[in-house]
């Protein structure tokens, strides 16, 4: 998990914590799936009497975009093979899940997820090698990647999400500023120049980056976040130097901080409090519905002399080893997530925007060619980076907390920088050691 | 207290103990006689005292038992293995005491004990006074005394996360329509971002007011049991020999007395501070898991607990914590004396 990896932040949907009218229904939906669930417990559900095959239960995260919930229920409702029940999990899905697949009778048949080393060493995952066989050729490298595991396909992607920094084109030309930036030294200069006190110059959330500008800044320098040594594969004086420019973005004074809403919510940006703000492919229907033409996009820029990057979020989708039905928990997921092209193409495109995880799709998807969307599947193309599947929340944590105590705090940057290289050895070495 | 005290005390109205559904039940009072009969009824059928004991107290020790004592017992198993993503480790990743080792030589963690502790350094004394103050001011009130007991302790009602969101979107809002940054505004002091950055850590006024709010009810309600337990006559003999009411009473007669309700009130709001997590998950950036601001048990569930499932070095925290918590609540007890007698 990368970058922010919480359940509500991490794969890109405006979805929170706050009990609104979605949280009611999907509310709701729980309920509806425990009843599912319930009749799941002994493998002799009503659905076999009936001859409509077994019954499975499907997990989703709560996404936020309207109409979501109602199209997972209308997939699962439209194959013919098994009753599918649809789990809609609001707040920390994956805490939620992480716990829901220690569970003996109530664990998800197919959820969607993160690919990480631990649950496939327990156990938990099912090889999908077959299910993808055929449209391999079709999937991105990078995605195929991050849910590849020594040489074993254990997901397949659903959307992918690409993070970037969307800004106003007009308050650019108010402020005298060309274009986006090159660097992020830049991007502070222009932050502070844009920065009106009411309007802020820019919305990095409400961690002022720290929960994820670190992980951009080792794609940017070339590294990585694991070497092919096992070990943090960041160790780089360059880390310290990138670090600076973003405590100088914190104290410049630029930042929009305490907004009501989070990042991954484009109010921030529609209610005109700043002039840039840092948020993904999935808010674009809402920020072209309220600004119109007046919004552009750019990759984060590079630090200390590296390349801009994308964090390419997004979900994929697996198969519970220990339910009661893999056979028929697979075959769903194939047609579901690899043959069904037109839900696929639904999902990604009817309620926020997601770049399909195929090739051939991209080309299909006509939402996605024109304006700041097209920019986005292009720089998410030339920048993007995934997730790496052996990479835990302690791991992040530690980078995480490198950042916050340079940035926020003042700490001295080489010294962090050590102190998270040595947290994330010691995690590497009780993992591979 | 027998069960023939309890019929004694309760049957009064009616006719004598222990005759419940005698000749006597008929002519007594119709409430009288059905609280004697029910009583008698409950008390036969249930058989003796010990069988009575057992049905009140077994449902409650049953689920401390399941939910209390299995889990810890487990989470103690469970620290002494190699455990990611599994309740039941095999034997060969039985690894010592090397969870421990490594939870009491990780910074951050030790960082997040230290942040308790200055959390529980500031709550606990003002809470303590705030809930004291509050009860004798309400005890001293002569009109609407239900009224003012019921608004203070209504807050407890509320839970941490709604309290938390109401606190973060409303009130403390960074932004400059924040309630308390639109009343700085009139005095043109600038918006603060209230819950972002620890420079100053202004997070912990907002922590601090919202815990003030919620709990302080609770504690003047159990204080103002405790004043009305304090004798009248000894305020009078002490005005009789000169005391001046005021300071004088307040600390050789009203303190004296709070002494057994005090002692209990400092270890609840210490084991509630030490507990600690839900206001912190909803107010602090990132769901609280940031350095500066991070109690323990958040950072057990982002590292170990939550999303990863690294069950052995989690179990060895929360041991760690739930020691640190008995040995720090033992200390309180020996310094303050709870338990003894209550000194007069």
């Amino acid at each position: 998990m990368v970058a922010s990896g919480k359940g509500k932040g991490f794969g890109g949907s405006f979805s929170g914590p706050v009990l609104g009218r979605r949280g009611v229904f999907a509310l709701g939906g729980l309920s509806a799936g425990a009843g599912v669930l319930s009749a799941c417990g002994g493998n002799t559900g009503r659905g076999e009497a009936d001859g409509d095959g077994p019954v499975l239960s499907q997990w989703y995260h709560e996404y936020g975009e309207a109409g979501t919930q109602q199209a997972a229920l209308d997939y699962a409702a439209a194959y013919p093979d098994a009753r599918v029940g649809v789990e809609w999990i609001p707040g920390d899905y994956d805490a939620a899940l992480s716990s829901g697949l220690l569970a003996e009778d109530e664990a998800p048949d197919c959820f969607e997820s993160h690919l990480n080393r631990g649950m496939v060493e327990a156990g938990q995952l099912e090889p999908l090698d077959d299910l993808v066989a055929d449209v391999i050729d079709d999937i991105p490298e990078s995605d195929l990647a991050r849910n590849t595991l020594d040489g074993t396909v254990y997901g397949i992607r659903m959307i992918d999400d690409p993070q970037y920094i969307v800004y106003r084109p007009s308050m650019f030309e108010a402020a005298g500023i060309a274009g986006p930036p090159e660097t992020f030294d830049e991007l502070v200069d222009m932050a502070v120049e844009l920065d009106s006190g009411e309007v802020k110059g820019i919305d990095f959330g409400e961690a002022s980056g720290a929960d994820r500008l670190g992980q951009h800044m080792i794609h940017s320098l070339g590294l990585s976040f694991i070497g092919a040594d096992r070990q943090a594969g960041f160790d780089d004086a360059r880390m310290a130097e990138g670090a600076g420019s973003v405590r100088r973005l914190s104290e410049s004074g630029a930042l929009l901080l305490g907004a009501p809403t989070a990042w991954w919510d484009p109010s921030s940006m529609l209610q005109g409090l700043t002039a840039m703000s840092w948020t993904g492919l999935w808010t674009m229907p809402a920020l072209l519905e309220g600004l119109g033409d007046d919004i552009g996009i750019f990759p984060c820029p590079g630090f200390a002399g590296g390349a801009p990057t994308v964090f390419n979020g997004g979900w994929s989708a697996f198969v519970n080893a220990n339910g009661p039905n893999v056979e028929a928990a697979k075959a769903f997921t194939k047609w579901l997530w690899v043959d069904h092209e037109e839900f696929i193409l639904d999902w990604c495109l009817s309620y926020g925007f997601h770049i399909p995880s195929r090739l051939s799709l991209r080309a299909q998807a006509d939402e996605l060619t024109s304006g700041p969307a097209a920019e986005a599947v292009a720089i998410a193309d030339e920048f993007g980076w995934a997730e790496d599947p052996d990479w835990t929340p302690a791991m992040n944590t530690a980078v995480n907390d490198m950042m916050s105590n340079i940035v926020i705090e003042g700490a001295d940057p080489e010294e962090e920088l050590a102190a998270a290289v040595a947290t994330v050895n010691d995690e590497l070495d009780g993992i591979f050691g | 207290m027998t069960e023939t005290e309890t019929e004694t005390e309760t049957g009064t109205p009616g006719p004598g103990p222990g005759s419940g559904s005698g000749p006597g039940a008929d002519t007594g009072a119709g409430a009288g006689r059905s609280g004697v009969s029910w009583r008698a009824r409950v008390g036969r059928r249930l058989g003796s005292r010990g069988a009575a004991f057992w049905y009140f107290v077994g449902p409650f020790l049953a689920g401390l038992v399941m939910f209390t004592y299995v889990p810890v017992a487990w989470s103690a198993f469970l620290s002494f293995f190699d455990a990611r993503n599994t309740v039941t480790p095999a034997a060969e990743d039985f690894v010592g005491f090397a969870n421990f080792a490594s939870m009491l030589t990780d910074a951050n963690f030790l960082r997040s004990l230290w942040t308790f502790t200055l959390f529980a350094a500031i709550i606990v004394p003002v809470t303590f006074a705030a809930s004291l103050g509050l009860a004798l001011a309400v005890n001293r009130v002569r009109v609407a005394r239900a009224f003012f007991r019921s608004v203070f302790f209504l807050p407890f009602a509320c839970s941490y996360v709604l309290a938390s969101l109401v606190w973060k979107m409303s009130i403390f809002t960074g932004v400059h329509y924040g309630l308390v940054n639109t009343v700085l505004g009139w005095f043109g002091v600038g918006p603060i971002a209230w819950l972002n950055g620890n420079d100053p850590p202004w997070f912990w006024l907002v922590i601090a007011t919202l815990r003030l709010w919620i709990q302080c009810g609770f504690y003047m309600i159990l204080f103002i049991a405790a004043l009305q337990q304090i004798p009248e006559h000894l305020y009078e003999a002490a005005y009789v020999d000169g005391a001046k009411p005021g300071r004088q009473t307040f600390w050789h007669i009203t303190l004296p007395g709070l002494r057994a309700t005090s002692v209990a009130v400092l270890m609840l709001v210490l084991i509630q501070a030490y507990q600690a997590f839900d206001e912190f998950w909803n107010l602090l950036p990132n769901s609280g898991n940031v350095p500066y601001g991070r109690t323990p048990l958040v950072y057990l569930f982002h590292t170990s607990l939550g999303t990863v499932q690294d069950l052995g070095r989690g179990s060895a925290g929360a041991l760690i914590l739930a020691l640190l918590i008995a040995l720090v609540t033992l200390f309180q007890g020996k310094v303050l004396g709870f338990g003894k007698p209550e000194g007069r």
